[in-house]
C-alpha cells in the first residue's frame, strides 16, 4: 500500500470501468473528491452517472452480469483491492437512492436504528440516542418524534426521503451518496432536502447524482459532466456552469442537446 | 457513542456476520439440494426397479393369476386411456369455455366468483372428489364404471385447463380484439376465430399438463371405476388403470407384482416428465415468464 | 412496465367489454350464455360437491350427531363410528409435514431467488417443479418400499435413542416404519414445491430497493435477505404455509401407503395411524353398510370443509400481497 495521503481528497478515483453484461457502461474515469464538499455528477440520462456512483460504494456489482474494475482510494485503502470486503466499505459509505425506500414492516424508529442493530447494537439508550441525533440531522425529528413506532411507510414522500437519509446518517459514514433523491418528489420536498443537504455538508462528503442542473447549480462546490460513460468535465461548479472548458459541457448547460 | 467508537464496535462485530452470513448461505443451498434429493431418489428408484420389467409383454398381456410369473398391464394401460379420453371429452371444452369466459367477461362481479370458484374447485382433494362422483354416478347408475373414473378425472381437469387457458388468452393484447371488432365482425367470431387461434398451441400445452395431473390420479378411481383384472368392455362397467394398478400390486405381497408396479411407476413419471418438458419449452420459462 | 400502459390496458378491456349482456347478434348473444354457462357451471359443481357430501352423511348424522367429532372410536364391526382418530391423525401428519416443509421451502425459495446464478436457478427451480408433478402414487411406491424401511431401520431408532424421553413420549415405543412420522415427511417432500413456488412469487414482489438500501447500509447478504425480503414477505409466507397445509390434509395415496392404516390415536409418531383421506380411500372401496359409508362420506364432507376453508383463507393473504405490490 503505497502513501496515498499526499494530498487530501477523501475519494480518489483511477480508471474505473463499469459493465452491464457486455454493454461497457463508465469508461476508464478518474476524479477526486475533496472532504466536506458536495460534488454534483450531471450528465443526459444514460450517461454511466448512477453506475458511476453506484460503484462508489461497491453496489454496481450486486446487478447480476454488472462488474467494474479500476481503483477507488478511501482512507488509504483502495475499496476494489482484492483482499477488501466490500460490506465493510459499505457502512463507510451510505447511500440515498431514487426513490425513498425504507424497509416495510418496519417502524421509523427501527428503520433509523436497521444499521446498528445489524452490528448486533442492542443497547435500547444507545439507538435512542444515535436515532435522534440522526433523526434531528435529517431534520425530520420534529414531524415524528411523537410517532416513532409507526410504519416508516406511513410518511409522506419527502419524509421517507429524509428517513432514508437518517437511516444511512446513522452508521455515521464519512461519506454519503445520492442518488437522484429528489426525482421522486415534490419542490417543497425538494427544497428541504436541498437544505438539509447544505447543512450535512460541514460533517459529511457528499457525492449526489442529478439530472437537474439547477440543483447542481445550488447545491454543489464541484460538478462533474458524464456523457456516454466519459467524464468529460470536471471542476468548480461556478466555472463548470458558467465558462466550461469543453464544448459539449456547454452544449449540455445551455439546454442544446440531452 | 461517537462515530469513531461506532466503527470500531462494527469491525469488532464484523468477523461474527460474516461468518453467520457464509453459515446462513451454506445452510440454503443444503435447502436447495435436500429439496431435490427425493426427486433424484424417486426417478433413481423407479428407474432401477422397473426398468427391466418394461417389456413388451407390459404393453400387451394381461395381468397373471397370483403364483405364475409374468404377465403385463395392458388392460390397465388401455383403461388409463379410456378414462383419460372419456375426462378429456367433458372437461377440455367445459375448461376451455370457462377461461374463455373469465378472460374475456371475467372482470365484474360473476367473473371474480366464478374465478375463486374455479381455485377452490382445484383445490378440491381428490379423494373428496372421488366420493362425490360416487354418490352422483356411481350409487344412480348401480355400480363401479369408467363412466364414473372419467367424470371424476373431468372435474379435476377442469379448473387446471380453466386457469391456464385464461392465463394464456389474457397475454393476447386488447389491440387485437379491437381490430376484430372494428372490421365488423361479431364478437364470438373475432374470439374464436382471431383470439383463440393464436393461444391454440398455449390452450393445447395446458390440456397435456392437466391430462397428465389426472393419468396419474389414483384416489377418485378407487371410489369410482375400481379395477379390473380383464379387458374391459364399454364404459359402464368397472374398468383397470394405471395408478390403481400400481397401488394394487403395491400393497400386495408378491415381488413379481412390486415388479410391475414399479414399471407402471416409471411409466407414469416418464409421460409427466416428457408433457412438463415439452410445456417448458412451449411456455419459455414455464409460465413464469409472464408480467 | 409503465402503469398507465396498464391502466389503458385495463379500461380499454372494459370498454370492450362493458356491453357484454346486450350484445346486438343473436349469436353473440348465444355465444355469452354458453360462455356463462360453463363458468356458472364450475360454481355449480363446487356447490353439489358439497350438498351431495351432505346428502349422502345424512345417515351418520343423524345417529351419531355431535358425538361423531368427539368419538375415537372407529368399529365397522360394531357399527360405532367417531371421526377423533382420524382428524388426529390428518392433524398431527400435516403439522409435522409443515415444520419440515415450511424452513425447507422458504430455504429452496431464498436461495433460488437471492443467491443462485439464474441459470442454476431456472434449472433448479425446474426440478423442483418436477417433485410438485410426479403422481402421488409413486411418491407412496417410493415412501412404501425405501421411505419406510429406511425409517424403521435408522432414523426412527435414532431419533427413539436420543429424543424419547418418558415425559415427552412421541419418539417412543417400536419403530414400525410405516406411521405418522413417515407421513409426516413424505407430505413435507409433497408439499415443499408447492409453498416454495409461493414463496417465491412472495419474494419476487419485494422492490430490488429494499435489498439494496439494505447493502448499502453495510449488511451481508443474509442479513439484507432478512431485513427487506424476510419481513417484507411474512404475510405472505403465512399465506403459502396455509396453502401447503391444506394440500397435506388432503393428500390421498402416498399417505395411505405409508401411514399404516390402524384408525387409533397414540402418542407416538412412530405408531400407525390413519388420515381422514387415507381411511376413505382404504375403506370406502369395501364398506357394505350403509352406516359405514355414511361415516366416510362425512368424513369426506369435513375433509372437503377444512380445505376450502385452508385454501380461501390462503388466498386471502397471498392475494394481500400482490394487491399491495401492484396497488
Amino acid at each position: 500500500m503505497t502513501a496515498q495521503n499526499s494530498n487530501s481528497a477523501v475519494l480518489q478515483i483511477r480508471q474505473l470501468d463499469a459493465w452491464f453484461g457486455q454493454h461497457h457502461a463508465v469508461h476508464g474515469v478518474s476524479l477526486e473528491i475533496e472532504p466536506k464538499t458536495v460534488t454534483a455528477i450531471i450528465g443526459p440520462s444514460g450517461c454511466g452517472k448512477s453506475t458511476f456512483i453506484r460503484c462508489l460504494n461497491r453496489l454496481h456489482e450486486e446487478v447480476p452480469s454488472a462488474r467494474a474494475s479500476g481503483q477507488v482510494w478511501l482512507e488509504n485503502q483502495d475499496i476494489y483491492a482484492s483482499d477488501v470486503d466490500p460490506v465493510r466499505i459499505r457502512r463507510k459509505i451510505g447511500m440515498v437512492f431514487q426513490k425513498p425506500n425504507p424497509f416495510p414492516a418496519m417502524s421509523i424508529f427501527d428503520n433509523v436504528a436497521a444499521g446498528l442493530k445489524l452490528s448486533g447494537i442492542r443497547r435500547r439508550s444507545v439507538l435512542r440516542e444515535v436515532v435522534e441525533r440522526s433523526l434531528r440531522n435529517a431534520a425530520l425529528w420534529e414531524e415524528v418524534k411523537d410517532k416513532l413506532t409507526a410504519p416508516g411507510t406511513s410518511l409522506s414522500g419527502g419524509q421517507q426521503q429524509r428517513l432514508c437519509i437518517a437511516r444511512a446518517l446513522a452508521v455515521q459514514p464519512p461519506v454519503l451518496l445520492m442518488d437522484e433523491p429528489t426525482s421522486a418528489l415534490d419542490p417543497i420536498s425538494t427544497a428541504k432536502i436541498e437544505e438539509l443537504i447544505q447543512e450535512l455538508k460541514r460533517e459529511v462528503t457528499i457525492v449526489i447524482v442529478t439530472h437537474n442542473m439547477q440543483q447542481a447549480a445550488r447545491i454543489s462546490d464541484k460538478t462533474a459532466f458524464f456523457l456516454m460513460g466519459d467524464l468529460v468535465e470536471f471542476g468548480d461548479t461556478s466555472t463548470v456552469f458558467t465558462v466550461p472548458k469543453e464544448e459539449r459541457t456547454e452544449r449540455y448547460i445551455t439546454g442544446k442537446f440531452g | 457513542m461517537n462515530s469513531v467508537q461506532l466503527h470500531e464496535y462494527m469491525s469488532r462485530t464484523h468477523q461474527r456476520r460474516k461468518w453467520v452470513d457464509r453459515w446462513m448461505s451454506g445452510l440454503l443451498f443444503l435447502a436447495a439440494l435436500a429439496a431435490l434429493v427425493p426427486l433424484f431418489s424417486v426417478l433413481g428408484y423407479v428407474i432401477w426397479n422397473g426398468a427391466g420389467y418394461l417389456n413388451w409383454d407390459f404393453f400387451s398381456k394381461l395381468p397373471k393369476p397370483v403364483g405364475e410369473n409374468g404377465g403385463g398391464m395392458a388392460n390397465a394401460l388401455a383403461g388409463t386411456c379410456t378414462l383419460v379420453a372419456t375426462a378429456s371429452l367433458i372437461g377440455v371444452p367445459w375448461g376451455v369455455a370457462a377461461g374463455v369466459f373469465l378472460s374475456e367477461y371475467g372482470d365484474g362481479k360473476l367473473g371474480t366468483i366464478v374465478r375463486f370458484a374455479t381455485d377452490m374447485l382445484a383445490s378440491v382433494p381428490s379423494i373428496v372428489i372421488g366420493l362425490f362422483v360416487y354418490t352422483l354416478v356411481v350409487v344412480p347408475m348401480g355400480g363401479f364404471s369408467a363412466m364414473a373414473g372419467g367424470v371424476a378425472l373431468a372435474i379435476i381437469m377442469i379448473p387446471i385447463v380453466a386457469r391456464s387457458t385464461e392465463e394464456i388468452v389474457r397475454l393476447v393484447p386488447v389491440h387485437i380484439r379491437e381490430a376484430g371488432l372494428a372490421l365488423g365482425v361479431s364478437r364470438w367470431k373475432v374470439i374464436l376465430r382471431i383470439v383463440l387461434r393464436g393461444c391454440v398451441s398455449g390452450i393445447t400445452t395446458g390440456v397435456m399438463l392437466a391430462v397428465a395431473r389426472v393419468a396419474g390420479e389414483t384416489a377418485p378411481l378407487l371410489l369410482t371405476s375400481l379395477n379390473n383384472q380383464y379387458w374391459n368392455l364399454g364404459i359402464t362397467g368397472p374398468i383397470a388403470s394405471l395408478p390403481v394398478q400400481i397401488y394394487s400390486y403395491a400393497i400386495s405381497p408378491f415381488d413379481e407384482w412390486h415388479g410391475l408396479a414399479w414399471a407402471g411407476a416409471l411409466l407414469l413419471v416418464l409421460m409427466v416428465f416428457v408433457v412438463n418438458v415439452l410445456a417448458r419449452l412451449v411456455f419459455g420459462t414455464g409460465g413464469s415468464g409472464r408480467d | 412496465m409503465v402503469p398507465e400502459e396498464k391502466l389503458a390496458a385495463v379500461s380499454a378491456v372494459q370498454n370492450v367489454t362493458a356491453h357484454s349482456h346486450r350484445e346486438k347478434h343473436f349469436s353473440d348473444r348465444l355465444f355469452f350464455w354458453f360462455l356463462r354457462a360453463s363458468g356458472l357451471g364450475v360454481l355449480a359443481l363446487l356447490l353439489s360437491i358439497g350438498i351431495f357430501l351432505f346428502r349422502a352423511s345424512q345417515p351418520a348424522i343423524e345417529y351419531f350427531g355431535w358425538n361423531f367429532l368427539s368419538s375415537q372410536n372407529w368399529d365397522p364391526v360394531a357399527k360405532d363410528f367417531g371421526a377423533l382418530a382420524v382428524v388426529f391423525g390428518t392433524v398431527v401428519s400435516s403439522v409435522l409435514a409443515m415444520l419440515i416443509a415450511t424452513p425447507m421451502s422458504i430455504g429452496v425459495a431464498l436461495f433460488l431467488n437471492e443467491l443462485a446464478p439464474r441459470s442454476v436457478a431456472r434449472l433448479a427451480g425446474f426440478l423442483v417443479e418436477m417433485l410438485a408433478a410426479i403422481p402421488s402414487v409413486v411418491y407412496g411406491l417410493w415412501g412404501f418400499f425405501l421411505l419406510a424401511p429406511w425409517m424403521r431401520s435408522t432414523v426412527q431408532p435414532f431419533l427413539g435413542e436420543y429424543f424419547g424421553f418418558d415425559f415427552f413420549p412421541i419418539f417412543l415405543g417400536p419403530p414400525y416404519g410405516v406411521g405418522m412420522l413417515t407421513a409426516g415427511v413424505i407430505l413435507s417432500i409433497m408439499v415443499t414445491p408447492t409453498v416454495s413456488s409461493i414463496c417465491r412469487e412472495v419474494f419476487k414482489a419485494v422492490p430490488r430497493a429494499n435489498r439494496e438500501a439494505a447493502l448499502a447500509l453495510g449488511a451481508t447478504r443474509w442479513e439484507s435477505m432478512k431485513v427487506s425480503v424476510l419481513r417484507a414477505s411474512r404475510v405472505g409466507i403465512v399465506g403459502a404455509v396455509i396453502l401447503g397445509l391444506g394440500r397435506a390434509l388432503g393428500e390421498t395415496m402416498a399417505v395411505t401407503m405409508v401411514i399404516g392404516n390402524r384408525t387409533e390415536i397414540s402418542s407416538s409418531l412412530f405408531a400407525p395411524a390413519q388420515s381422514m383421506a387415507s381411511i376413505i380411500a382404504s375403506e370406502y372401496p369395501e364398506a357394505a353398510e350403509k352406516l359405514h359409508l355414511a361415516a366416510l362420506a362425512e368424513i369426506g364432507l369435513l375433509l372437503f370443509g377444512v380445505t376450502f376453508v385452508m385454501n380461501a383463507i390462503a388466498r386471502l393473504f397471498v392475494w394481500q400481497v400482490k394487491r399491495r405490490v401492484k396497488g
